[in-house]
């Protein structure tokens, strides 16, 4: 009988939260939501917090190597706004009730997906341009229209997240135009990185629609706002243009304008290999998660010591 | 209502961490409730959570903008300037532990905040003027 009663109370809720959704509402933390959402949220946003904090990795790695002063300030900012944008998204999560050492155990214990795109190695200079221009570009485009979630702690680290997010694409861009416009070796090493990401790029979107089991119901909760298909066809019809403009191609033989649609259409994605990264098997997996672990231990001591100097400080208040 | 702050709210049952202590000790503290508690950040070795709010130029006042976790106030502080100050212009910042803020109920946001829906006598557009009558 009891029992009953929760079912139907539940239901109740279940259906205020429906329509909540359906007029546009935003979902705010202490607010009812069902544990679905919830979760969906969890993996979503915490996958999201651990790729921006992953994706520092292939940057840093070219941070010493930089060619000017310039071009080293440049990508050291950038490389800080993503540590903050995984700040920000980690605080979002949080406000769902998930634990941020949890959320980080997650990462380090390999249980917790990130981004495809940050398996992939960066070998030369020019992999610095094609990131900012495909990698950070193909964010803009996903990250534009989750500025509208209906979680608003999502939604507003979205919004926060965006206005930096240009600044990264647009030094990636000038990286590129400005090698693509230089000696033919240096043409060359923007062309070969322009070849290697740009499939890697169109993966990151996630997989096709056929293949997204949760987009549906996201969806429709508007977490999500467009299919992983659309986002990608945004992208690809942004990006073809640019590439053209600094006389690059992109190492697609298939890729036509569709006059009727106004879109550009692309060759088949090669999805067992996005799969096969997802599962861990990427060129870069072991090393990232290497990476994360090593620098986790190494600030332990940092972590230990900030809070032995809290506590000396708050005895001393106290004694005061 | 769309800047309402992403804050959890406090946890309003169970004892609250003092700002500056040590995780360990806050962990002996917390009554972290494992059913969704919004509340989260006092957890088991963590240190506090902070809210950040912050304040442009042009006098505006000041607005959350998120939150993060701090061994004390004035690694909060720091941490907050480079997490949500990065680009100017920003010309001051709070933090507060999130723990001290007690917030409206989200439950009973409709009667909580009734008295201020029915007072159209409160608005300028409940009162006339002479017909005709221009610029006042």
């Amino acid at each position: 009988m009891e029992q009953q009663t929760t079912d139907k109370s539940e239901e109740a809720l279940n259906a205020a939260f429906e329509a909540r959704i359906s007029a546009g509402e935003t979902i705010e933390p202490k607010d009812w939501m069902p544990d679905r959402y919830r979760t969906q949220l969890i993996r979503m946003m915490s996958q999201h917090a651990h790729s921006e904090i992953v994706g520092m990795l292939p940057e840093g790695n070219w941070i010493t190597r930089a060619p000017s002063l310039k071009r080293k300030m440049s990508l050291i900012a950038k490389v800080q706004d993503e540590a903050g944008h995984g700040l920000y998204i980690y605080c979002g999560t949080e406000t769902l009730g998930v634990d941020r050492a949890e959320l980080v155990d997650q990462l380090l214990s390999g249980k917790a997906k990130y981004s495809s795109i940050f398996n992939y190695p960066t070998l030369t200079w020019a992999d610095m341009g094609v990131i900012g221009w495909f990698v950070d570009g193909a964010a803009i485009v996903n990250q534009t229209v989750l500025a509208k979630a209906s979680y608003g702690p999502y939604a507003r680290a979205m919004i926060r997240i965006c206005k930096e997010e240009n600044f990264h694409k647009k030094q990636g861009y000038e990286i590129i135009a400005t090698l693509a416009r230089g000696t033919p070796a240096q043409k060359a090493m923007a062309q070969d990185a322009v070849n290697r990401w740009w499939w890697p790029s169109l993966m990151m979107l996630g997989p096709s629609d056929a293949n997204s089991p949760n987009t549906a119901e996201l969806i429709r909760w508007r977490v999500k706002r467009k299919t992983n298909d659309e986002l990608r066809q945004r992208f690809i019809d942004l990006t073809v243009p640019q590439a053209e403009a600094v006389g690059l191609t992109l190492p697609d033989p298939d890729l036509k304008y569709n006059e009727a649609t106004g879109h550009w259409e692309h060759g088949p994605i090669d999805w067992d290999e996005f799969w096969s990264v997802v599962k861990g098997n990427g060129p870069c997996n072991r090393e990232r998660l290497q990476a994360r672990r090593e620098a986790h231990e190494a600030g332990r001591w940092v972590r230990e010591a900030a809070e032995a100097y809290a506590a000396k400080h708050q005895r001393a208040e106290s004694a005061a | 209502m769309s800047k309402a702050p992403n804050f959890s709210g406090p946890n309003s049952a169970g004892p609250i961490p003092a700002v500056g202590e040590p995780a360990a000790r806050i962990t002996d503290d917390a009554s972290h409730d494992a059913s969704h508690d919004a509340s989260a950040g006092d957890g088991a070795g963590q240190w506090p959570l902070w809210e950040v709010f912050s304040q442009g130029e042009g006098g505006a006042p000041h607005e959350h903008v998120g939150s993060l976790h701090a061994a004390d106030a004035e690694m909060a502080l720091q941490n907050a300037r480079d997490v949500y100050a990065r680009r100017g212009p920003v010309v001051s910042l709070w933090v507060v532990p999130s723990a001290a803020i007690t917030a409206s109920p989200s439950e009973e946001a409709g009667p909580f905040f009734d008295p201020g829906a029915d007072k159209i006598y409160r608005h300028p557009q409940f009162y006339k003027v002479p017909r005709g009558l221009k610029g006042f």
